[in-house]
């Protein structure tokens, strides 16, 4: 290895230092000024967040087992931003509820090992490499699940989430064996030349998906969801529900559309049903939701459902509006879930009847969630439309108009229950509205942030050209 | 800075400036300056189209094209024809009239302001556009506000109604957007590129069998918001839950929008289609202007009256349409107009009775005449506009309707045409019905004695949208050539 190929792995690395000094600092750092350790690692991350943004040449690292690219590059600065954003929001919540119980230092540990993974995963040039990033990118969320191990829901949340993403990727390594049994090859270059469309492979192929699935929550891989969501911490269900999701739909994106490409025909239909059968399922099952964590997570799955509609035709149209809606959905989910966090660390509230009157006690909080949930269900001129409207150019560029029609049905029965959060807040009065409180300054950032990006994100198109311009690696 | 993007900008600047402002007193002021700006804006325009045309016969002036998302063909693309500019004008004076009627406003003035104001950017910015894509994100900017407005300002069932409405409006946009992608995706039946721009669509000959599938979702995807039967239902619920100055806006200026885009979008760019559908769709208008009138004689609260003869006079506009020629057309935009103006000055009046008496029910009003004579005058007036008497814009604009109605000699159109006529009478029926019992007689409640008169702001907002509707009915010529001449394009495209 020389030096070039640090540079290659320049995120990997500088993360891996981050959590080495955080490891250090936890045992050096007095009892007393533990809390220092949150600003420490913030900065850090910060850093590190900036560093990602020098462009990086493109590359293959250890006989191709690592390699990098624009796009995944760009996608890693997506998820860095991600998680920085989630960080600024959870700073206070890790403050105040986790470092006098001395577990502060643990959930940044834990939550950049989980980044570590992702990193690894979606640079996978091998199955081998793959398995492990997802297998690194799970482990510690399950962890940070149960993270609140006084509450039963969240011991319970953490075992639920184990349990569940060990069968599931149980289930993905048995399939990959079946591809390696049928091409040969772990290798994502040699599989391509080797891949044929015969009954091995596909159950080989259905088998690895449904791991995927697992982790995108798509129907019927969703069942964990709301359940880990409504007992994890917020921050984790926010992580779950924005970082982990993108990243996965992202490696699901590339392998499907490269490795996965002669088996097109098979996948077509696949997603065709399942992008339905999620959008149905995760629409209809949020309209009766009252916890707000549980609202989001059938949300989220719903929002899945419609990403699916832009895989489906394996352009890089496709690839391009995929990348983009993911960019704005992190931005939007994580504006909905920043509130949902500032009002429970606040108050402990957590149901939709506990919003009611909120504009008039809360009015900016309000605002923020109103741009999320009108960014969420796709209304202009916030991103969320534009993400919505590429997608489905996506999809009706391969004909696929009755997907299409299908889905704008689904945009308005999500249109409904987005709604029911905005009457909740600006139409009712409540009974019990909760009271005027001041976010903390980390928070107000972190909200800060997600606003500037639901306005500016759709709005500034040249972001969605120079991703365009990225995705040209599949024609 | 053009002339056109001035309409999206200043709208911009005024929310800019309400959301700075405090208290009532401050942000009507900034919303009523505004209004003002707008409508000499609005004015402005007349007189630099008419100049402008005078030398260009290009389709659409002021034209001007910024690139948006280059890769899609996406551009913020603007240009008004005469009719555009006629609506504009609409927009202008009803939202003015709107911000005069809501003086008083007491429950969260400012949002109240910020929320109609960001309404109407919607609705300038979709008249002036002339790419598909800027003009859905605007449409969905202009339906969008409706649900806050009536959901916080409204009355009676407002969460009901306020959900109502947004859901088939929206659902209606999504049924839409599938249409624009399809005809996006067959822009390019010629050789040429993928693009969202009408003027260029409407070069190219898209296929047969795609007008065919795609017509029915654009048209019905407008359709629904000019309350095309059997789709109006959230209409009449939204009307009476509705603030005054939002069912004027609504009922005035958002419905429009409907028709506009029919013309603009469904006919224009997928002519074959309309011919195709047309029978279809008629039948559907034609139920809808005879259901709506002999509903709204039925109704007793006023607002459910009015709402109901918004069904019957825009099933008119769609009727008009649908008949494919020049007079109806004609017809179909100057009824856009006068209703538009009508519409909102009876939703203005009725906000200003209901805000006396306490009711909108007719059966316990009457003999206002006597104790509030300039209100009263101005429902008989505008009564007998909604009622097509001549000298006012009802009479013109259904006069051309029905004469471009019966330049088709068959069976089908003729006994169509006949039926939608015979709405007429009814309408006069429900009109007088309403002047007969609530204005008329002896006061009914010792209580309406003591009423307060009209007061200089109720005046001004009033005055605003009558003189427009004598205007046209007085002077129709000058409108209806401007019309005139810019349907010229759109009927070499279609027919």
């Amino acid at each position: 290895m020389d030096l070039n190929s640090f540079f290659l792995m320049r995120h990997e690395l500088t993360l891996l230092a981050i959590i080495l000094i955080l490891l250090i600092a936890e045992i050096f750092v007095p009892e007393s000024k533990k809390s220092n350790i949150v600003s420490l690692a913030m900065l850090l991350f910060g850093i590190h967040t900036l560093s990602g943004f020098f462009p990086l040449a493109e590359s293959k690292l250890f006989g191709g087992m690592f390699r990098t690219n624009e796009l995944i590059h760009f996608f890693k600065n997506v998820l860095n931003l991600g998680v920085l954003i989630l960080l600024l929001q959870s700073a206070d919540w890790v403050k105040e509820k986790m470092t006098p119980n001395n577990r502060g230092t643990e959930f940044f540990i834990l939550l950049f090992a989980s980044l570590f993974g992702m990193y690894f995963m979606i640079s996978a040039g091998d199955f081998l490499m793959f398995f492990i990033g997802m297998e690194l990118s799970t482990l510690p969320v399950a962890a940070l699940a149960a993270f609140e191990v006084m509450k039963r829901k969240s011991s319970e949340a953490g075992v639920k989430l184990i349990l569940s993403a060990a069968l599931a990727t149980g289930v993905s390594l048995f399939g990959i064996s079946m591809l390696y049994a049928t091409a040969g090859s772990i290798y994502f270059d040699e599989i391509i030349l080797n891949i044929s469309n015969n009954q091995l492979t596909l159950l080989g192929f259905i088998l690895f998906f449904a791991g995927l699935a697992f982790k995108i929550s798509l129907v019927p891989f969703h069942f964990w969801t709301a359940d880990v969501y409504e007992g994890a911490p917020v921050s984790i269900a926010s992580y779950l529900s924005v970082i982990s999701k993108g990243a996965a739909v992202f490696i699901l994106m590339i392998l499907l559309f490269s490795v996965l490409k002669p088996l097109m025909e098979v996948w077509e239909n696949l997603i065709y049903v399942l992008a339905l059968a999620t959008m149905f399922t995760g629409n209809l099952f949020a309209i009766r939701q009252q916890n707000m964590k549980r609202f989001l997570a059938f949300s989220s799955i719903a929002q899945a459902g419609f990403i699916l509609l832009g895989l489906i035709t394996g352009t890089q149209l496709g690839t391009a509006t995929v990348v983009y809606f993911v960019t704005i959905y992190i931005f939007s989910n994580l504006a909905a879930f920043g509130v949902v966090q500032a009002i429970s660390l606040q108050t402990g509230r957590e149901n939709m009847k506990d919003y009611e009157g909120l504009y008039r006690t809360n009015p900016k909080l309000s605002l923020v969630m109103m741009l999320a949930m009108f960014s969420l269900a796709g209304i202009p001129p916030v991103a969320g439309f534009f993400g919505k409207f590429f997608l489905f150019t996506a999809a009706a560029s391969g004909g696929y108009y009755l997907l299409v029609f299908l889905a704008v049905v689904n945009v308005t029965i999500s249109l409904y229950y987005y709604l029911l959060v905005i009457r909740a807040m600006f139409v009712r009065i409540g009974n019990d509205p909760i009271p005027y409180f001041r976010n903390k300054l980390y928070m107000r950032i972190g909200l800060l942030l997600t606003v500037a990006g639901i306005l500016a994100l759709g709005l500034y198109s040249p972001l969605y050209e120079y991703i365009y311009q990225l995705s040209g690696i599949f024609k | 800075m053009d002339i056109l993007s001035l309409f999206v900008i200043v709208p911009i600047l005024v929310i800019i400036s309400l959301v700075f402002s405090k208290g009532l007193k401050q942000a009507r002021i900034i919303a009523m300056s505004g209004g003002i700006i707008q409508l000499g804006m609005a004015i402005n325009l007349i007189f630099a189209y008419i100049r402008e045309r005078a030398g260009n016969d290009s389709i659409m002036l002021f034209m001007r094209d910024l690139t948006w998302f280059e890769q899609l063909n996406i551009h913020y693309s603007i240009g008004v024809d005469g009719i555009s500019v006629a609506l504009i004008t609409l927009t202008s004076i009803v939202v003015l009239a709107g911000v005069f009627i809501s003086w008083k406003i007491e429950d969260l003035p400012k949002e109240f302001f910020v929320s109609l104001i960001i309404l109407s950017t919607g609705v300038y910015g979709f008249f002036i556009s002339i790419d598909l894509f800027t003009m859905f994100v605007f449409y969905e900017i202009a339906v969008i506000p409706m649900y806050l407005l009536i959901g916080i300002w409204g009355s009676g069932p407002k969460e009901y109604s306020a959900m109502k409405l947004t859901l088939m409006l929206m659902g209606a946009s999504a049924v839409l957007l599938v249409g624009i992608l399809g005809i996006y995706f067959n822009s390019n039946a010629d050789g040429g590129a993928l693009t969202f721009n009408i003027l260029e669509i409407a070069k190219v000959n898209i296929p047969f069998e795609a007008q065919k599938l795609f017509f029915p979702m654009t048209f019905i995807g407008f359709a629904v918001l000019g309350a095309l039967f059997p789709f109006h239902t959230w209409s009449p619920d939204g009307h009476a839950s509705a603030p005054t100055a939002v069912s004027m806006l609504h009922a005035g200026v958002l419905m429009k929008l409907g028709g506009y885009g029919i013309f603009r979008v469904a006919m224009y760019l997928l002519p074959e289609g309309a011919l195709e559908w047309s029978w279809f769709f008629i039948i559907l208008s034609a139920t809808g202007v005879i259901y709506g009138a002999f509903a709204a004689l039925r109704q007793t609260d006023l607002k459910y009256i009015n709402a109901y003869a918004s069904v019957s006079h825009l099933g008119m506009v769609s009727f008009a349409l649908l008949m494919l020629n020049k007079t109806a057309w004609n017809g179909a935009i100057l009824q856009s107009l006068s209703h538009g103006f009508m519409t909102a000055l009876f939703f203005a009046l009725i906000g200003m009775i209901y805000s006396r008496t306490h009711t909108r029910d007719i059966t316990k009003l009457g003999g206002l005449l006597k104790v509030i004579p300039f209100i009263s005058v101005m429902y008989v007036i505008a009564g007998l506009a909604l009622l097509g008497l001549p000298g006012f814009s009802g009479f013109v604009a259904e006069m051309n309707i029905f004469m471009g109605a019966f330049l088709h000699d068959d069976m089908f159109h003729r006994v169509l045409t006949i039926i939608s006529i015979s709405a007429i009478v009814v309408t006069a029926v429900y009109v007088l019905r309403v002047v007969g019992i609530m204005l008329m007689g002896p006061v009914k409640n010792t209580a309406y004695l003591k009423l307060t008169k009209a007061t200089w702001y109720e005046k001004t907002g009033v005055l605003l949208l009558l003189i427009p509707i004598v205007g046209i009915g007085v002077a129709p010529l000058w409108l209806s050539n401007m019309i005139l001449e810019s349907l010229e394009p759109f009927i070499r495209g279609v027919l």
